[in-house]
Protein backbone atom coordinates (compact mmCIF):
# COMPACT_ATOMS: atom_id res chain seq x y z
CA UNK A 1 0.00 0.00 0.00
CA UNK A 2 2.81 2.14 1.38
CA UNK A 3 4.94 1.57 -2.28
CA UNK A 4 1.67 1.97 -4.25
CA UNK A 5 0.82 5.44 -2.62
CA UNK A 6 4.39 6.44 -3.40
CA UNK A 7 4.37 5.69 -7.41
CA UNK A 8 0.94 7.17 -7.58
CA UNK A 9 2.56 10.30 -6.15
CA UNK A 10 5.60 10.08 -7.89
CA UNK A 11 3.34 9.85 -10.83
CA UNK A 12 1.25 12.33 -10.08
CA UNK A 13 4.58 14.82 -9.66
CA UNK A 14 5.85 13.85 -12.89
CA UNK A 15 2.42 14.46 -14.83
CA UNK A 16 1.98 17.94 -13.14
CA UNK A 17 5.48 19.05 -14.05
CA UNK A 18 5.45 17.70 -17.82
CA UNK A 19 1.97 19.43 -18.29
CA UNK A 20 3.10 22.74 -17.09
CA UNK A 21 6.54 22.71 -18.97
CA UNK A 22 8.64 22.58 -16.02
CA UNK A 23 10.16 19.99 -16.38
CA UNK A 24 13.81 20.06 -15.85
CA UNK A 25 16.25 20.00 -18.85
CA UNK A 26 18.25 16.93 -18.10
CA UNK A 27 21.35 17.22 -18.78
CA UNK A 28 24.09 14.32 -18.90
CA UNK A 29 27.63 14.31 -17.79
CA UNK A 30 29.48 12.34 -20.29
CA UNK A 31 32.62 11.05 -20.96
CA UNK A 32 34.61 9.23 -23.48
CA UNK A 33 32.61 5.70 -23.21
CA UNK A 34 29.35 7.58 -23.85
CA UNK A 35 30.50 9.18 -26.94
CA UNK A 36 31.33 6.38 -28.30
CA UNK A 37 28.24 4.60 -27.62
CA UNK A 38 26.25 7.58 -29.03
CA UNK A 39 28.56 7.27 -32.36
CA UNK A 40 28.00 3.51 -32.55
CA UNK A 41 24.10 3.51 -32.52
CA UNK A 42 23.42 0.63 -34.24
CA UNK A 43 19.37 1.27 -34.38
CA UNK A 44 18.14 2.29 -37.71
CA UNK A 45 17.20 5.90 -37.33
CA UNK A 46 19.08 8.95 -38.26
CA UNK A 47 21.25 10.57 -35.52
CA UNK A 48 21.58 14.37 -35.89
CA UNK A 49 24.60 14.88 -33.22
CA UNK A 50 25.54 19.11 -32.74
CA UNK A 51 28.47 19.88 -30.96
CA UNK A 52 28.24 23.40 -29.90
CA UNK A 53 28.61 25.66 -26.38
CA UNK A 54 27.08 28.63 -25.17
CA UNK A 55 30.21 30.63 -25.64
CA UNK A 56 30.60 30.06 -29.19
CA UNK A 57 28.63 32.52 -31.15
CA UNK A 58 28.07 31.10 -34.41
CA UNK A 59 26.48 27.82 -32.28
CA UNK A 60 23.96 29.76 -30.47
CA UNK A 61 23.07 31.36 -33.53
CA UNK A 62 22.30 28.04 -35.47
CA UNK A 63 20.37 26.17 -32.36
CA UNK A 64 17.23 27.51 -32.77
CA UNK A 65 17.29 25.34 -36.39
CA UNK A 66 17.80 22.04 -34.48
CA UNK A 67 15.09 22.88 -32.29
CA UNK A 68 12.87 23.95 -34.96
CA UNK A 69 13.31 21.09 -37.31
CA UNK A 70 13.43 18.79 -34.46
CA UNK A 71 9.72 18.64 -34.06
CA UNK A 72 9.21 18.15 -37.61
CA UNK A 73 10.19 14.41 -36.78
CA UNK A 74 9.02 11.69 -34.54
CA UNK A 75 11.96 10.92 -32.01
CA UNK A 76 12.14 7.22 -33.38
CA UNK A 77 13.04 8.28 -36.88
CA UNK A 78 15.34 11.45 -36.17
CA UNK A 79 17.11 11.49 -32.91
CA UNK A 80 18.76 15.05 -31.85
CA UNK A 81 21.66 15.00 -29.25
CA UNK A 82 23.10 18.47 -28.38
CA UNK A 83 26.72 18.03 -27.31
CA UNK A 84 27.90 20.76 -25.37
CA UNK A 85 31.76 21.43 -24.76
CA UNK A 86 30.72 24.14 -22.37
CA UNK A 87 33.80 23.89 -19.41
CA UNK A 88 32.40 21.44 -16.62
CA UNK A 89 32.65 24.63 -14.56
CA UNK A 90 30.44 26.30 -16.05
CA UNK A 91 27.69 23.56 -16.12
CA UNK A 92 25.13 25.23 -13.26
CA UNK A 93 26.31 29.19 -13.99
CA UNK A 94 26.43 29.28 -17.65
CA UNK A 95 24.64 26.22 -19.54
CA UNK A 96 21.69 25.33 -17.22
CA UNK A 97 20.55 29.25 -16.96
CA UNK A 98 21.28 29.57 -21.09
CA UNK A 99 19.77 26.21 -21.26
CA UNK A 100 16.49 27.90 -19.05
CA UNK A 101 16.38 31.21 -20.98
CA UNK A 102 16.50 30.14 -24.50
CA UNK A 103 14.18 27.17 -23.91
CA UNK A 104 15.59 24.48 -25.32
CA UNK A 105 13.84 21.36 -25.31
CA UNK A 106 16.62 18.61 -27.19
CA UNK A 107 18.35 16.49 -24.91
CA UNK A 108 22.27 18.15 -24.06
CA UNK A 109 24.78 16.12 -23.12
CA UNK A 110 28.01 17.90 -21.93
CA UNK A 111 31.54 16.82 -22.61
CA UNK A 112 33.16 16.54 -19.71
CA UNK A 113 36.90 15.04 -20.94
CA UNK A 114 38.23 18.26 -21.44
CA UNK A 115 41.53 16.29 -23.62
CA UNK A 116 40.02 16.74 -26.32
CA UNK A 117 42.93 14.92 -28.24
CA UNK A 118 41.52 11.65 -27.23
CA UNK A 119 38.28 12.09 -28.35
CA UNK A 120 38.21 14.28 -31.54
CA UNK A 121 39.34 11.91 -34.17
CA UNK A 122 36.49 9.49 -33.08
CA UNK A 123 33.75 11.60 -34.57
CA UNK A 124 35.67 12.42 -37.11
CA UNK A 125 39.10 12.31 -38.69
CA UNK A 126 38.56 15.24 -40.47
CA UNK A 127 37.69 17.44 -37.79
CA UNK A 128 40.24 19.88 -36.43
CA UNK A 129 38.19 21.10 -33.57
CA UNK A 130 36.48 23.92 -34.68
CA UNK A 131 32.64 24.24 -33.31
CA UNK A 132 29.84 24.42 -34.42
CA UNK A 133 30.10 20.74 -35.88
CA UNK A 134 27.46 18.55 -36.45
CA UNK A 135 27.44 14.90 -37.26
CA UNK A 136 24.16 13.43 -39.54
CA UNK A 137 24.33 9.16 -39.51
CA UNK A 138 22.43 6.14 -39.47
CA UNK A 139 24.70 3.16 -38.58
CA UNK A 140 22.54 0.50 -39.14
CA UNK A 141 21.65 1.96 -43.27
CA UNK A 142 25.84 3.08 -43.46
CA UNK A 143 24.81 6.73 -44.11
CA UNK A 144 26.73 9.74 -42.71
CA UNK A 145 27.70 13.28 -43.41
CA UNK A 146 30.17 15.27 -41.35
CA UNK A 147 29.48 19.47 -41.38
CA UNK A 148 32.53 21.04 -39.54
CA UNK A 149 30.79 24.55 -40.04
CA UNK A 150 27.80 26.49 -39.19
CA UNK A 151 24.87 25.25 -40.89
CA UNK A 152 21.66 27.31 -42.17
CA UNK A 153 18.24 25.73 -41.41
CA UNK A 154 17.53 25.17 -45.19
CA UNK A 155 20.84 23.45 -45.63
CA UNK A 156 19.96 21.20 -42.18
CA UNK A 157 16.20 20.07 -43.52
CA UNK A 158 18.23 19.55 -46.51
CA UNK A 159 20.58 17.30 -45.04
CA UNK A 160 18.50 15.24 -43.01
CA UNK A 161 15.73 15.11 -46.10
CA UNK A 162 18.30 13.72 -48.35
CA UNK A 163 19.69 11.11 -45.23
CA UNK A 164 17.00 10.16 -44.18
CA UNK B 1 19.52 5.80 -56.44
CA UNK B 2 18.94 10.05 -55.73
CA UNK B 3 20.47 9.42 -52.33
CA UNK B 4 23.16 7.61 -53.02
CA UNK B 5 24.04 10.27 -55.75
CA UNK B 6 23.60 13.08 -53.11
CA UNK B 7 26.23 10.76 -50.84
CA UNK B 8 28.92 10.80 -53.81
CA UNK B 9 28.44 14.57 -54.12
CA UNK B 10 28.83 15.54 -50.63
CA UNK B 11 31.30 13.30 -50.20
CA UNK B 12 33.26 15.04 -53.36
CA UNK B 13 32.28 18.67 -51.98
CA UNK B 14 33.65 17.86 -48.08
CA UNK B 15 36.93 16.76 -50.22
CA UNK B 16 37.13 19.23 -52.18
CA UNK B 17 36.71 21.64 -49.10
CA UNK B 18 39.04 19.47 -47.35
CA UNK B 19 41.54 19.70 -50.60
CA UNK B 20 41.42 23.43 -50.36
CA UNK B 21 42.06 23.99 -46.82
CA UNK B 22 44.89 21.54 -46.49
CA UNK B 23 46.38 21.98 -43.21
CA UNK B 24 50.39 21.89 -42.71
CA UNK B 25 51.29 19.21 -40.75
CA UNK B 26 54.85 18.21 -39.52
CA UNK B 27 57.87 17.85 -42.28
CA UNK B 28 56.37 20.55 -44.34
CA UNK B 29 58.09 23.43 -45.29
CA UNK B 30 55.84 26.90 -43.98
CA UNK B 31 55.09 30.27 -45.75
CA UNK B 32 56.32 33.38 -44.58
CA UNK B 33 54.37 36.11 -44.63
CA UNK B 34 53.84 40.30 -43.89
CA UNK B 35 51.28 40.74 -41.77
CA UNK B 36 50.91 44.46 -39.90
CA UNK B 37 51.26 44.37 -36.02
CA UNK B 38 49.40 46.31 -33.51
CA UNK B 39 51.99 49.13 -33.86
CA UNK B 40 51.26 49.31 -37.61
CA UNK B 41 54.83 47.63 -38.57
CA UNK B 42 55.02 45.29 -41.33
CA UNK B 43 56.77 41.89 -39.71
CA UNK B 44 57.73 38.85 -41.53
CA UNK B 45 59.59 35.60 -40.36
CA UNK B 46 62.86 36.47 -42.22
CA UNK B 47 63.10 39.71 -39.91
CA UNK B 48 64.08 37.82 -37.10
CA UNK B 49 67.90 37.01 -38.00
CA UNK B 50 68.66 35.47 -34.10
CA UNK B 51 65.44 33.32 -34.54
CA UNK B 52 65.98 29.63 -34.24
CA UNK B 53 61.76 29.05 -34.90
CA UNK B 54 58.48 30.18 -34.01
CA UNK B 55 55.36 29.60 -32.13
CA UNK B 56 53.24 30.95 -34.71
CA UNK B 57 49.63 30.99 -33.12
CA UNK B 58 46.56 31.63 -34.67
CA UNK B 59 44.97 33.95 -32.24
CA UNK B 60 42.05 36.42 -31.29
CA UNK B 61 40.28 39.00 -29.35
CA UNK B 62 37.03 37.52 -28.32
CA UNK B 63 37.14 33.54 -28.38
CA UNK B 64 36.70 31.87 -25.06
CA UNK B 65 39.28 29.19 -25.29
CA UNK B 66 41.72 31.81 -26.34
CA UNK B 67 41.13 33.96 -23.24
CA UNK B 68 41.79 30.74 -21.26
CA UNK B 69 44.97 30.42 -22.99
CA UNK B 70 46.13 34.06 -22.67
CA UNK B 71 48.28 33.96 -19.60
CA UNK B 72 49.93 30.55 -20.41
CA UNK B 73 50.68 31.77 -24.19
CA UNK B 74 52.53 35.06 -22.12
CA UNK B 75 54.38 32.62 -20.41
CA UNK B 76 55.30 30.14 -23.27
CA UNK B 77 56.87 33.59 -24.71
CA UNK B 78 58.19 34.56 -21.73
CA UNK B 79 60.11 31.38 -21.53
CA UNK B 80 60.90 30.27 -25.04
CA UNK B 81 61.43 33.66 -26.89
CA UNK B 82 64.76 34.36 -25.21
CA UNK B 83 65.61 30.41 -26.02
CA UNK B 84 65.48 31.32 -29.74
CA UNK B 85 61.73 30.49 -30.48
CA UNK B 86 59.79 33.76 -29.93
CA UNK B 87 55.31 33.35 -30.07
CA UNK B 88 54.06 35.26 -33.27
CA UNK B 89 50.37 35.65 -32.57
CA UNK B 90 48.08 36.24 -35.90
CA UNK B 91 44.67 37.39 -35.57
CA UNK B 92 43.00 35.83 -38.66
CA UNK B 93 39.17 36.75 -38.00
CA UNK B 94 37.20 39.04 -40.16
CA UNK B 95 36.11 42.05 -38.15
CA UNK B 96 32.44 42.03 -40.26
CA UNK B 97 31.61 39.22 -38.56
CA UNK B 98 33.73 39.36 -35.15
CA UNK B 99 33.90 43.19 -34.92
CA UNK B 100 35.83 42.80 -31.55
CA UNK B 101 38.45 41.44 -33.56
CA UNK B 102 39.54 44.32 -35.61
CA UNK B 103 42.74 46.10 -36.11
CA UNK B 104 41.69 48.77 -33.53
CA UNK B 105 40.66 45.83 -30.80
CA UNK B 106 43.69 44.33 -31.45
CA UNK B 107 45.63 47.10 -30.38
CA UNK B 108 43.85 47.61 -27.49
CA UNK B 109 44.35 44.16 -26.04
CA UNK B 110 47.38 44.21 -26.88
CA UNK B 111 48.28 46.92 -24.75
CA UNK B 112 45.81 45.99 -21.62
CA UNK B 113 47.68 42.30 -21.90
CA UNK B 114 50.69 43.88 -22.30
CA UNK B 115 52.03 41.53 -24.82
CA UNK B 116 55.78 40.84 -25.28
CA UNK B 117 55.20 39.14 -28.21
CA UNK B 118 54.05 40.13 -31.61
CA UNK B 119 50.59 40.45 -32.60
CA UNK B 120 49.69 40.07 -36.48
CA UNK B 121 46.52 41.28 -37.93
CA UNK B 122 46.04 38.27 -40.99
CA UNK B 123 43.13 41.02 -42.59
CA UNK B 124 43.30 39.26 -46.10
CA UNK B 125 43.40 35.99 -44.34
CA UNK B 126 45.81 34.50 -46.60
CA UNK B 127 48.01 33.52 -44.01
CA UNK B 128 44.99 31.59 -42.05
CA UNK B 129 44.60 29.74 -45.10
CA UNK B 130 48.11 28.94 -46.31
CA UNK B 131 48.73 27.21 -43.46
CA UNK B 132 45.52 25.57 -43.06
CA UNK B 133 44.37 27.03 -39.52
CA UNK B 134 41.07 26.09 -38.89
CA UNK B 135 40.17 27.63 -34.97
CA UNK B 136 41.67 29.58 -32.10
CA UNK B 137 43.98 29.14 -30.84
CA UNK B 138 46.00 27.02 -33.28
CA UNK B 139 49.66 26.43 -32.77
CA UNK B 140 52.15 26.26 -35.64
CA UNK B 141 55.94 25.50 -34.00
CA UNK B 142 58.37 25.84 -36.88
CA UNK B 143 61.81 25.61 -36.81
CA UNK B 144 64.24 27.09 -39.18
CA UNK B 145 66.72 24.52 -41.06
CA UNK B 146 69.01 25.54 -44.11
CA UNK B 147 67.02 29.11 -44.73
CA UNK B 148 63.65 27.12 -44.86
CA UNK B 149 60.57 27.19 -42.32
CA UNK B 150 59.91 24.08 -41.50
CA UNK B 151 56.72 22.69 -39.46
CA UNK B 152 57.48 20.69 -36.21
CA UNK B 153 54.16 20.52 -34.17
CA UNK B 154 50.86 21.98 -35.36
CA UNK B 155 47.91 22.02 -32.42
CA UNK B 156 46.67 22.49 -29.01
CA UNK B 157 49.13 24.03 -26.55
CA UNK B 158 48.30 21.91 -24.01
CA UNK B 159 45.44 19.53 -22.93
CA UNK B 160 43.70 21.23 -20.99
CA UNK B 161 41.80 24.48 -22.29
CA UNK B 162 39.78 25.10 -18.85
CA UNK B 163 42.10 24.55 -16.04
CA UNK B 164 46.03 25.18 -16.47
CA UNK B 165 46.91 23.53 -13.44
CA UNK B 166 45.28 20.17 -14.66
CA UNK B 167 46.96 19.98 -18.08
CA UNK B 168 49.11 16.90 -17.76
CA UNK B 169 50.66 17.08 -21.52
CA UNK B 170 52.25 20.02 -22.31
CA UNK B 171 52.23 19.54 -25.87
CA UNK B 172 53.94 22.61 -27.26
CA UNK B 173 56.22 23.29 -24.26
CA UNK B 174 57.25 19.23 -24.44
CA UNK B 175 57.84 19.90 -28.20
CA UNK B 176 59.73 23.57 -28.06
CA UNK B 177 61.88 21.68 -25.51
CA UNK B 178 62.59 18.60 -27.84
CA UNK B 179 63.94 20.81 -30.49
CA UNK B 180 66.21 22.95 -27.76
CA UNK B 181 67.77 19.68 -27.52
CA UNK B 182 68.31 19.17 -31.10
CA UNK B 183 65.25 16.25 -31.24
CA UNK B 184 62.27 15.84 -33.38
CA UNK B 185 58.99 16.50 -30.90
CA UNK B 186 57.63 13.03 -29.92
CA UNK B 187 54.40 14.50 -30.19
CA UNK B 188 53.83 16.14 -34.03
CA UNK B 189 50.22 17.12 -34.22
CA UNK B 190 47.27 17.19 -31.36
CA UNK B 191 43.33 18.24 -32.28
CA UNK B 192 41.54 20.62 -29.48
CA UNK B 193 38.38 22.27 -29.52
CA UNK B 194 38.18 26.04 -30.13
CA UNK B 195 36.92 29.02 -31.97
CA UNK B 196 36.10 28.32 -36.03
CA UNK B 197 38.08 31.25 -37.62
CA UNK B 198 35.53 34.05 -38.55
CA UNK B 199 36.20 33.81 -42.40
CA UNK B 200 34.64 36.15 -44.55
CA UNK B 201 31.40 35.86 -46.11
CA UNK B 202 32.17 35.26 -49.99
Amino acid sequence: MKTTTKTVLALLVTAILSASGMRAQEIERIGIPELEKILSASDDRLYVVNFWATWCAPCVKELPHFEKISAEYEPEKVKFILISLDFPSQIDKQLIPFLKKNKITLPVSVMTNLDYNEWIDKVDSSWQGNIPATLLFNNAAGRRLFIPDEVEETELRKAITELL
Amino acid sequence: MKKFLFLIVSGLMMTMIAGAQSQYKAGDVAADFKLKNVKGETISLSQFNDAKGFIVTFWCNTCPVVKKYDQRLQDINAEFASKGYPVIAINPNDKTVAPGDSFEEMQKVAKNKNYRFEYLYDETQETARAYGATNTPHVYLLSKKDGKLIVEYVGAIDNNADDATAADKKYLADAVNSLLKGESPEVKGTKAIGCTIKWKKS
